[in-house]
Parts: C-alpha cells; structure tokens; sequence
C-alpha cells in the first residue's frame, strides 16, 4: 500500500507542472546554426508573454522532414527552399537572421585579415590546383607579404552542414571549374584536403596545422579570434568579415517575397558587402493558420526587440527594409 | 499436475512478462530491418545490391552513391584496432588472475570497468585535442621515417600525418575494446579448477608454463567470446571516430590516410541530408552495416559452437 501511496504523491507533485507546461507551447525543429538565437529570444519571449517555444537543433534537413510532416509547428533551414519544393510541401518561408562564412588560415607571419584573396585563389585552392602558398596567383594579389614556398593544407567540414552549402554555393556561383566539377549542397565531393567534424573540428586542425585554410561560420571565426582573410568581392573591393560588411550584403541581396525570399546571399552586389552570408530560414505549413499566427507574432516580437540580443551572440539581425517585406508577405498570407 | 494448476496469479503474470519481454527483442530486431529496408528501397532500385556495394563513388550532389568505401573503412579500422587490443587485453587478464598481487587486483580491475563506462563521445574529443596532435607530431612522424622506405610495409606509412587517419581511429577503437575482451577473458581464466592448476605447479611448471598449457586452453572459449563481443563493438562504433577520421571517401592503402567508415559516414551526414535519395542511401548504408555485424556474428557464435561440441566430447 505504501508504494500506492508514494505513487500518488509523486504523481500529485508533477501535475502541475505537466498542466504548466500545456499552457502555450510552439514547437520548432531545424537547423543548428541559429539554435542559441533562437533560444535567447525564446527565453525572453517567454518571460514576457508566457508563451513557450521549445526549438529542437535537429539539423536543416531534419527541419524540412519535419515541417512537411507536420508533426512541428515551425521548421527552419539554413538553405531556402525553392519555390517549388515550397508548393509540393504546402510551405511558407521566411528568413529570421544572417549569418556568414569567413576562410580562417594559419600561417606563420601572417596576421588577421592580412591576407587577401579573390573567389578565383579561394577556387583554385580549394580545387587542390593552387598547392603552394607563393603560387604566382597568391603573390600577385598580396605584392607585400613575405609568402614562402609551402604547400597549402586545405581544411574542409566531414558533416553535412548549412556552413558547408554556403561556402561551396558561393564557390558555384564564382567559379565555373567548381560548378561543373564539384557543384554545392550540404556536403559534396571534395576534389582537395581533410575533414573536420564541426566548426570546432575544423578550427582544431587550422589551429593545428601551419601553412593552412579553412572555412567556419563568421560567429566562430570572431569568438575563437581565428586568422580571417580579406575577400575581394563581386564590386571588386577587398571586405573583411565584420557586422557591417554583412550587413551591406543583406541590405543588397535581392530578397524577393515573390519568390518566398529564395536567395541565397552569395556575391552580393554592394561595395562593401561580404560574399559569403547567407539567410537562415523559418518553414511554416501553409494551412495551420492558428499557430502559424503565434509563430510569426514570435519572430515579430524577435524582429522588434531581439536585434541586440542576436549581435550579442554575433548573428548579424535583418535589415530593416527586408523586414517590412517580411511583415508584407506575413499580411499576404494572412497572418498578421 | 497438482501443482501447476494451484499456480498463483502472481507466478503466472510473472512468467507471462518474462516471455514478453524476450518476444520484445525479436519484435524489435524484425522491426527495425523491415525499416532499414523500406527506408532504403528508393536507393535499391536505384543503384542495386551489387552496383552499390562495389562502387567507391559517394557524390550527394551529383546523387550518385556507392559502400564500397565505407566498407573499406569499417573492415581497416576493426581489424586493426583488435590487433592492437587483443595481445593488451588477454596480458592484462593474465596478469590480473595469475601473476598481480592480490592487493593491486581490486584496483587494476575497477579501473578496466572504468574504461568501459566512459562515453564515447568523451574518447571521440579526447582523440580530436588530445590524441590526434600527439600522433601528428610525433608518433606519426617517427613511423613515416622508420618505415616509410621499407618496400611493401612502406605503403601502410605514406602522406602527410595529420593525426585524422586510420590509425589513429584505430587506436582509439582498441582503447574502446580493450576492457570488453580483457574482464570477459579474466572471468574465464578464473573458471580455470584451482586443483588442475596446482597440480601444474606441483609438477614443477612455471608461471609461464601454466598460463600457456593450463588456463588458456581451458578459458580458450571464453576469450574468444570476448573478442567476439568487441568485434561487435568496433564495428559499429561511431561517436569516438566520427572526430578522427575525417570522412573522406576514399580507398586509400596508408594507414596515415583518412577514410571514411559506415558509422562515421551516418553520424556526418545524416541530419543534413537533404533529398530523398541521398537519405535513402544512408540507410542503405545502415542496412549493410547490420547485414555484416550479422554475418560476423553468425560465423563467430557457430565456431563457439563447435568449439563447444568438441569440448564437451
């Protein structure tokens, strides 16, 4: 009998809070990157509105599953989905944030942001064609650094990953040789170097191993205080990876509420703009009208309020006029 | 007769859950291989059994799939890393039933148990930061000059030591395996008849001569249901390599190299894998992977039987 009792007890303790948490909970699932935004917004979110958003860092393509399943209120991608994919799966789609892929390299003598490289040096290396680091191609674009004749360690991600689809996205659209040979996804056939798993990973065998490059997001490149190098981009200045370099790429990237923003922020156009950004996304189903509305009262909530709290943790938040697109399409679709 | 029929309600709902619970396990096992074939059968269709299992090709962007590689992999690392396991454990076995003092044998033993507890995640970042740079620097170095120009072992020494290889997997791997096979070969030296042992000492025998003529025919069964049991293990170990083997799929014949292995492929790539065919070949992979712990299996608890039979004759 006692044990019945104990039972009971126990179970008397928990209900409460089982009936708590029943209250008002929106789930997401998706990809990784944005997961300690996501979270810092919904905790302060919670705290003022009650409401609960319980976001799980599944990865992109387990976001997209899940969302067209409709077994999460919200997914999210790190890659946008096209219009059609959208249409098949009865999806809208939105970004929420900016984030950035920066090419860290360790080399001795070589200080942060000395090195410059145009997207056809980054290519070629990437490619295994540039395998010294005085290659003519290298020197030519930094006339002044002292560049010795070591072989180049290239550096890439083992996982499948958004950083991943970025990098070799924006290699695509600069780089003829690495669309037709190599081409851009999560992860692909890399034609050159080694894999590390995660940015840590790949961080790790930068840091590790002189003489080479790599690739990580542009938050971990700056918390880590990794060696990023200049990019020449497609206006033809030379940028360093900062908030407001990623910013002119926002401001000048060509979202299009037409086409469920579909861009991939790669070789923006502006003068200042860094060439490797890119959107992360929030996937809705079309026909949940009623938590979609709650969904998107979040990101308004997060649009308003959340953009120091985003570059505290160094994602670079939404320009304003992309914003008010975002608010339009929401109107359009009836949910705000 | 009498007996059974006065059998009370707690005795029988007790022997109805037992039988459940062992009915549970091949529920399961049928469970998940009816999954792993239905998830994959886009890839079967696509790329067949024979076509998938021989092609080296792994290309997700141009959707074009093959194992062989990541058979490779798993093959290398296991044999590998029970090389390097076995003579260590069966040593340490040895030296705990037969050789240690009595007061060192409690501590060498609960450290074994310790080793088995750790998560692999643990050993898979100890290897990342730790273990990898030791091997970059100055293990790998050393066996490149030693042996890099021996004709033919040569070959195993090639390229660059980056510390993410085959070897250094495989190092981690045995660390793994090491405890499974040494306490399981421990108890059975135990099983040894004190009585037939000291009838070898009173021969005159030697330490060593007893190990090798007495306790390790005698136990020979269960050491190689220890091995067995680690072979398990590594084969479909993932977390602890996942970090140091770099994923790459090659075939590649130095053991300084990185590859890739079917665990090591999954944990990489699954969550990110973003069109169904790619997915589809993952759990393909999946599916191979427990065909072949399968068949390892199979052919290890059939020589045990055997084994068995003779023994008992």
């Amino acid at each position: 009998m006692k044990t019945y009792l104990k039972f009971a007890l126990v179970l008397a303790l928990i209900m409460p809070f089982v009936q708590c948490e029943a209250a008002e909970t929106l789930n997401g699932a998706g990809a990784t990157f944005p997961y300690p935004v996501y979270s810092a917004w919904a905790f302060e979110y919670n705290n003022i509105t009650g409401v609960k958003l319980n976001y799980q860092s599944i990865g992109s393509g387990g976001g997209i599953r899940q969302v067209t399943e409709r077994t999460v209120d919200f997914g999210a991608s790190d890659a946008p989905l096209k219009p059609e994919q959208l249409q098949k799966g009865k999806l809208l789609q939105f970004p929420a944030v900016i984030g950035g892929v920066v090419p860290v390299v360790n080399m001795p003598g070589v200080k942060a942001g000395e090195l410059k490289l145009d997207p056809g040096a980054l290519c070629k290396i990437y490619l295994g064609e540039i395998k010294y680091w005085d290659d003519k191609k290298i020197k030519d674009l930094n006339p002044t650094a002292k560049l010795s004749h070591n072989e180049i360690t290239v550096v890439h991600r083992s996982d499948g990953s958004g950083t991943t689809a970025i990098f070799t996205e924006y290699l695509s659209s600069v780089c003829h040789d690495w669309k037709s040979r190599v081409g851009s996804g999560t992860s692909v056939k890399w034609p050159a170097g080694i894999g590390g798993k995660g940015n840590e990973g790949v961080a790790n065998y930068a840091k590790r191993t002189a003489n080479s490059i790599g690739y990580v997001e542009f938050a971990y490149a700056k918390q880590n205080k990794l060696e990023h190098v200049q990019l020449k981009n497609k206006a033809g200045n030379f940028v360093q990876p900062s908030f407001e370099s990623f910013e002119d790429a926002a401001d000048t990237g060509d979202f299009d509420a037409k086409k469920d923003f579909h861009l991939w922020l790669v070789n923006a156009p502006g003068k200042g703009s860094w060439p490797i950004a890119g959107a992360t996304f929030i996937l809705l189903a079309k026909e949940k009208t009623a938590s979609n509305k709650k969904v998107v009262s979040f990101y308004d909530w997060a649009f308003k309020n959340g953009d120091s709290k985003a570059k505290e943790l160094v994602y670079v938040p939404l320009p304003k006029s992309l914003k008010d697109k975002i608010r339009g399409y929401w109107k359009a679709n009836g949910l705000q | 007769m009498a007996r059974t029929a006065k059998k009370n309600p707690v005795d029988m709902s007790f022997s109805v859950i037992t039988a459940i619970a062992s009915f549970s396990v091949i529920i399961f096992i049928i469970g998940i291989l009816y999954v792993l074939i239905s998830e994959s059968s886009l890839a079967i269709g696509k790329f067949g059994v024979i076509k998938f299992l021989t092609s080296t090709d792994w290309d997700p962007v141009k959707e074009s799939f093959g194992a062989l590689t990541n058979i490779y992999g798993t093959a290398v690392t296991t044999v590998l890393s029970l090389i390097i396991a076995i003579p260590v454990a069966i040593g340490i076995a040895i030296f705990i039933t037969e050789i240690s003092p009595n007061f060192l044998k409690g501590p060498i033993g609960v450290a074994i148990e310790l080793l088995a507890a750790i998560p692999s995640i643990i050993y898979g970042m100890w290897g990342l930061f730790t273990l990898s740079p030791i091997m970059s620097n100055h293990v790998e170095p050393f066996l490149e000059k030693t042996f890099g120009s021996v004709p033919l072992l040569g070959i195993l020494f090639q390229g660059t030591p980056m510390g993410i290889d085959i070897l250094t997997a495989s190092i981690i791997l045995s660390i793994m395996i090491i405890p499974f096979t040494a306490s399981i070969s421990r108890d059975s030296f135990n099983l040894t008849p004190a009585v037939v042992k000291e009838s070898a000492y009173a021969i005159g025998a030697t330490k060593w001569e007893v190990v090798k003529n007495v306790v390790l025919p005698y136990s020979k069964l269960g050491v190689f249901g220890g091995i067995v049991l680690s072979l398990g293990r590594a084969l479909g170990e993932t977390m602890a390599v996942a970090f140091v083997l770099g994923n790459n799929h090659r075939i590649t014949t130095s053991l300084l190299d990185a590859a890739a292995t079917i665990t090591v492929t999954l944990a990489n790539e699954f969550a990110e894998a973003d069109n169904d065919i790619y997915l589809s070949s993952l759990f393909y992979l999946a599916l191979v992977l427990f065909v072949m712990s399968f068949i390892t299996l199979a052919i290890a608890k059939y020589f045990l039987l055997r084994a068995e039979r003779k023994y008992s004759r």
